[in-house]
């Protein structure tokens, strides 16, 4: 892979900076980080898990909500480089997927059937604090992460847990924690909302996640505030079909 | 299995049954508070189902005192329940000295009968709200982490509760699909918005009648959520 071009660099820590500054919704902000790093990264599927407080993964948004990533993201909870990543406090970089069976032997096998050659963990932290991991996978060994594109996508997830942890520093302590239980909230209000429209709409859950997503831009409305609407509301429901 | 939520339901279970008062609903929450309580050192825990507008449905309390704090909130409209409710997000208050101007009546009221903190969580999966749990503390202070978990693993079950109502009034960790990582659950939540399209009916409703199905048919929530999602299985085709 060619070094990430520093303008774009440059124009995502503003952008992940900014964002943090005002008050904002978690689930929204880990949208556009997973979403900008996709897109620094040439389009390779990017996802973010969290850790909620039992101590588990959990995931929570990504570039790509395909049925088979999801998939991918979720089996990390029991194995796979995020929990590695996580436990460890370290990342987990340039993992040959199909030289992995042994150390993932659930995970492993299954990301290579989904096409992926290679896989990348990046631990959101700071000093002692763990809040969750990054996710990305690669379809080819030509998709290898050089050093220079590993610093700056840990330097991502660093200033990202900063910011947050900062919001904890300056007021209190179980801010993040309440914002943290929201977010986790907020994922299953989408998954309601994907399964509401792929029922009413006759089409698969992918399908109807991009509907949504498309709702809420022409909108002008966050994806959680116009799932919640899809799940709540019977009328917004009805408004969304006949649009 | 999640060790919490194993913990929890033991919790729960050995938890005894009042001899004296109303059986029902009612005696299974405050039953709930009086396992929370102990399990987490609180001065008193209260739970309050809500209906979506926030109007109240009915509260329980594990003691008397509590359930006037309880009742305090709503009649005033203001505190850390109410404000759990409408953001749909825990609201953890270790010192309630520290937030007399956040609740400018309910604050003062409740510190001067001597609760010094205050834990609010909602009682939620996703879009479906029922209500909020709240840990009172005599004592200024976080929780602890454990503290924390064993809260929101006991907010969990709580819902779990409420759905099944009286029909079956002693889930187990096993069959309440709790143990599963939220990330397995993700068809389980597509299938709840599915069969709330298909039945035309309330979120937690649609919820219920996945978990009774599991029930009568003795099979684990999420193989049932699985047929629903793959539309091997639709609630509108068999409704009697």
């Amino acid at each position: 892979m060619t070094a990430i071009s520093a303008d774009r660099v440059a124009r995502v820590f503003v952008e992940v900076a900014d964002t943090l500054v005002d008050e904002f919704d978690l689930i929204e902000f880990f949208h556009m980080l997973t979403d900008r790093i996709a897109d620094m990264l040439d389009e390779s599927p990017v996802g973010l898990l969290i850790a909620d407080q039992r101590g588990r993964l959990a995931f929570t948004a990504a570039s790509d909500e395909s049925v088979e990533l999801l998939e991918l993201f979720q089996a990390q909870a029991q194995e796979g480089p995020c929990l590695d990543a996580f436990r460890q406090g370290q990342p987990v970089v340039n993992e040959d997927l199909r030289a992995a069976a042994g150390r993932w032997p659930v995970f492993a096998p299954r990301a290579v059937a989904a096409g992926f050659r290679s896989v990348h963990a990046f631990p959101l932290r700071l000093r002692t604090e763990r809040i969750g991991v990054l996710n990305v996978f690669s379809a080819s060994v030509g998709g290898r992460l050089d050093g220079g594109d590993i610093q700056v996508i840990q330097a991502l997830a660093d200033v990202a847990s900063i910011g947050l942890l900062q919001e904890r520093a300056i007021r209190r302590g179980e801010i993040l924690t309440e914002q943290l239980q929201g977010a986790l909230n907020s994922r299953i209000i989408i998954e309601q909302a994907k399964g509401a429209v792929a029922q009413a709409r006759g089409i698969g859950v992918d399908e109807a996640f991009e509907l949504i997503r498309q709702y809420s831009r022409r909108n002008n409305v966050g994806l959680v505030d116009t799932a919640r609407g899809l799940v709540t509301d019977p009328s917004v429901l009805a408004g969304f079909l006949a649009g | 299995m999640d060790d919490y939520v194993t913990r929890v339901y033991a919790l729960i279970a050995a938890e005894p049954v009042a001899d004296r008062g109303p059986a029902g609903l009612s005696a299974t929450m405050r039953r709930l508070c009086t396992a929370v309580g102990r399990a987490v050192d609180a001065h008193g825990v209260g739970m309050t189902v809500m209906a979506p507008d926030g109007v109240r449905g009915m509260s329980a309390a594990s003691d008397p005192a509590t359930e006037r704090l309880e009742d305090l909130q709503l009649t005033l409209g203001e505190g850390p329940c109410i404000d759990a409710f409408e953001r749909r997000v825990p609201v953890l208050v270790p010192n309630l000295a520290d937030e007399m101007a956040r609740w400018p009546v309910y604050a003062p009221e409740v510190h001067a009968g001597g609760i010094r903190a205050v834990f609010a969580f909602p009682l939620q999966t996703g879009g479906a709200r029922l209500g909020v749990l709240d840990v009172f503390r005599g004592e200024p202070g976080s929780l602890s982490n454990e503290a924390l978990a064993l809260c929101l693993t006991f907010a969990d079950a709580a819902v779990a509760s409420l759905l099944d109502g009286e029909e079956h009034r002693h889930p187990t960790a096993a069959d309440d699909g709790l143990g599963d990582s939220l990330g397995v659950n993700t068809v389980l939540f597509q299938a709840q918005g599915m069969v709330m399209v298909q039945l035309k009916v309330p979120l937690a409703e649609a919820m219920a009648r996945i978990r009774a199905r599991a029930y009568a048919e003795n099979r684990p929530l999420t193989e049932i959520a699985a047929d629903v999602v793959a539309r091997r299985l639709s609630f509108d085709q068999d409704r009697q």
